[in-house]
């Protein structure tokens, strides 16, 4: 990436995390005894095309300047990533986290979202890794842009440059490649292929290895405070924060009221989509049958590989 | 969204690209003719482009009553925004129940757009369709023959059935080749209806630059189902067999080494150490004696079936099914067995 004029105007951008079971390591820990997975049990990552979003934002940032804001919907936990951003560069990270949110489908998740991007306000990018691993839809990055009323660019391989407030992206459309322009703000998801993202840096890890959001400390105040009254726990947690946040290391948290969210749009009465059935995939290795070579013996072959789903 | 319509038509979009079809609406067609007559209703395809009215028919051979041209010059180039307003204009217009999508590249962007300005559901990347009645576990209301939108989840380790009670249209794009494709048949007649859509400047947001696609490879590494065949096979006028089965199937068509050297087939089509590494859902081993070498490259797949002559064949060692007999005799069985699933 470069310009030919050193470009001096900044573009901010806002990066799209999600924390996710790691699905593609399924560890023997999370086997349970019948073959399936317990899929409690997976440890929780950094969703791998995030990463990679986030890269792209950094690149961006390194060749123009401009701000990195980290945003992340999630329970407490998910603080995680967003301390992973902070070490790899992100100027400021923002804990979407509410009781309401859960049970979201991809629309309701896009739409809470787009209202924490609206509150943030000012931005010229919003970049979203193309899929998490967890679902694999690559739906929340189009629905955003949708709700944001901003063009999309999906599958971004390699940006380009940027002038005059117009981006230029090479993207990947399966069959091989187009590289299109488009007028600031966009929204842009971007692959796997894209970049190789960073490592944390040491220093700032030593500088925010400490970052916590409110709904972390309040946890950890329920394990250390388990015989306090509410009361007692709630100024431990307070007096917590006000002194990370004196440090800069409070990690900023808001919840659907902050963000001005309509219920009806969110959690489980905002979803259109409702899983109905879900069933496990037994992945234990089972026996070899011999098929007889007769139309009766195939179609019982045939009729197997449609119930467990290996025919469509 | 729009209010259930259970006299809706059922839809696929037809993704074209420079005027030209692939597979994935072809299949959907087949598709979407199973599910509307099972719900008593008309297939339609969405056919937007520039100068693309010529493939109203090959929709039409392939199942769909109906065909919604929208021929604007402005859509010569797929961009989301002025193709999703397509797609809301006329879901507004005509209120189908269910619309169906490749899980494309293309369709994958596209889709989602149009449910958010929608605001109905969307189902990405299903591998199975059904229609059911269901009842609301919360609710415990019944809800009359519902799409069942199937589509594995969590890295593959679950199958989720998803089902939208009331945001219809119900919507899902669906994994190309998992659905068969239908036999065309030319003498079906249906309807072509030219709409317009409004695309002012403002919806085209995108400038392209350039371009460059290439025709549609062997995609090994992408295909759920591999059919590959071998040495056994005997020649090349005879792999013909293998293609039929890959299309009953919806599957890739694959090859050994020693169908490769023996001209058979090409090598962009070989699986093995020394050519593509696959792990489909399915592979089916068709003539393959299954050299340590070929066995490499697919002993990872989810299920094997391996048909060969020779009991005593190593492929025998890595498969899940096997058949001892004579291909010829085994793959027209398996053809049948195919078309009279369900």
């Amino acid at each position: 990436m470069g310009s030919v004029e050193p470009e001096t105007v900044p573009y901010d951008s806002i990066v799209c995390v999600k924390q996710v079971p790691d699905t593609a390591n399924v560890t023997a820990e999370a086997m349970k005894e019948d073959g399936t997975v317990n899929r409690g049990a997976l440890p929780a990552i950094f969703n791998p095309e995030d990463l990679h979003a986030l890269e792209t934002a950094l690149e961006v940032r390194e060749a123009y300047g401009g701000s990195i804001t980290a945003l992340s919907m999630g329970p407490p936990k998910a603080a995680e990533v967003l301390r992973e951003c902070l070490y790899r560069g992100a100027d400021r990270a923002i804990l979407l986290t509410d009781r309401r949110a859960a049970a979201s489908d991809t629309l309701a998740t896009s739409y809470i979202l787009s209202q924490a991007v609206k509150t943030i306000g000012r931005y010229d990018f919003v970049f979203c890794g193309r899929q998490a691993i967890d679902g694999d839809t690559a739906q929340v990055g189009p629905q955003m842009a949708e709700k944001l009323g901003i063009p999309q660019i999906t599958y971004l391989e390699e940006l380009l440059g940027v002038a005059d407030g117009v981006v230029r992206i090479r993207r990947n459309v399966g069959n091989g490649w187009e590289i299109v322009e488009g007028r600031l703000p966009a929204l842009v998801t971007v692959i796997g292929s894209a970049n190789k993202p960073r490592p944390a840096a040491a220093k700032r890890v030593m500088r925010y290895k400490r970052a916590r959001a409110e709904a972390e400390l309040a946890s950890q105040a329920r394990t250390e405070m388990a015989d306090a009254s509410d009361d007692q726990r709630q100024a431990e947690v307070q007096s917590r924060a006000a002194a990370l946040n004196e440090r800069g290391l409070l990690i900023e948290q808001w919840g659907l009221d902050d963000i001005g969210a309509e219920l009806s749009r969110c959690g489980l009465s905002g979803s259109p989509t409702k899983v109905f059935r879900v069933q496990s995939i037994v992945l234990t290795k089972e026996g070899f049958t011999e098929v007889p070579p007769t139309a009766d013996g195939i179609r019982q072959m045939i009729h197997e590989l449609v119930i467990d789903r290996t025919l469509g | 969204m729009i209010e259930a319509n259970r006299q809706g038509e059922v839809w696929v979009f037809a993704e074209q690209e420079d005027g030209a079809l692939g597979d994935v609406p072809l299949e959907l067609c087949g598709k979407a003719r199973a599910l509307a007559d099972q719900l008593g209703v008309g297939v339609a395809a969405v056919l937007p482009g520039s100068n693309v009215g010529g493939l109203a028919a090959r929709l039409i051979a392939h199942g769909a009553d109906k065909v919604y041209l929208v021929d604007d010059p402005r859509l010569a180039h797929y961009q989301t925004i002025p193709y999703a307003r397509v797609l809301t204009t006329l879901i507004e217009k005509h209120q189908p129940q269910i619309v169906l999508y490749g899980a494309t590249a293309l369709g994958r962007d596209l889709a989602p757009r149009v449910a958010s300005e929608m605001r109905s559901g969307m189902t990405a990347d299903c591998t199975d369709l059904a229609i059911s009645d269901v009842t609301d576990p919360r609710s415990k209301e019944l809800h009359k023959n519902l799409l069942l939108q199937i589509r594995p989840a969590f890295g593959g380790n679950i199958i989720a059935t998803i089902v939208n009670y009331d945001w219809w249209p119900q919507m899902a794009t669906v994994r190309e080749g998992v659905m068969p494709m239908p036999e065309p048949d030319e003498s079906r007649r249906g309807q072509v209806v030219e709409e317009t859509v409004e695309i002012d400047e403002t919806l085209l947001a995108l400038k392209l630059i350039e371009r460059h696609v290439e025709p549609r490879k062997v995609n090994l590494k992408g295909a759920r189902v591999i059919v590959a065949g071998g040495g056994g096979v005997g020649s090349k006028d005879n792999f013909k067999l293998i293609y039929e089965l890959a299309g009953a199937v919806g599957g890739a068509v694959g090859a050994s080494r020693a169908a490769v050297d023996g001209g058979y087939i090409g090598k962009e089509h070989q699986v093995g150490q020394t050519g593509t590494t696959v792990r489909p859902a399915l592979y089916v081993a068709c003539g393959i004696s299954g050299a340590v070498q070929h066995r490499a490259g697919m002993e990872e797949s989810a299920k094997i079936i391996a048909i060969n002559s020779d009991a005593d064949a190593p492929i025998f060692s890595v498969a899940h099914y096997g058949i001892v007999g004579d291909l010829n005799k085994v793959i027209p069985m398996m053809i049948k067995a195919l078309k009279e699933r369900r």
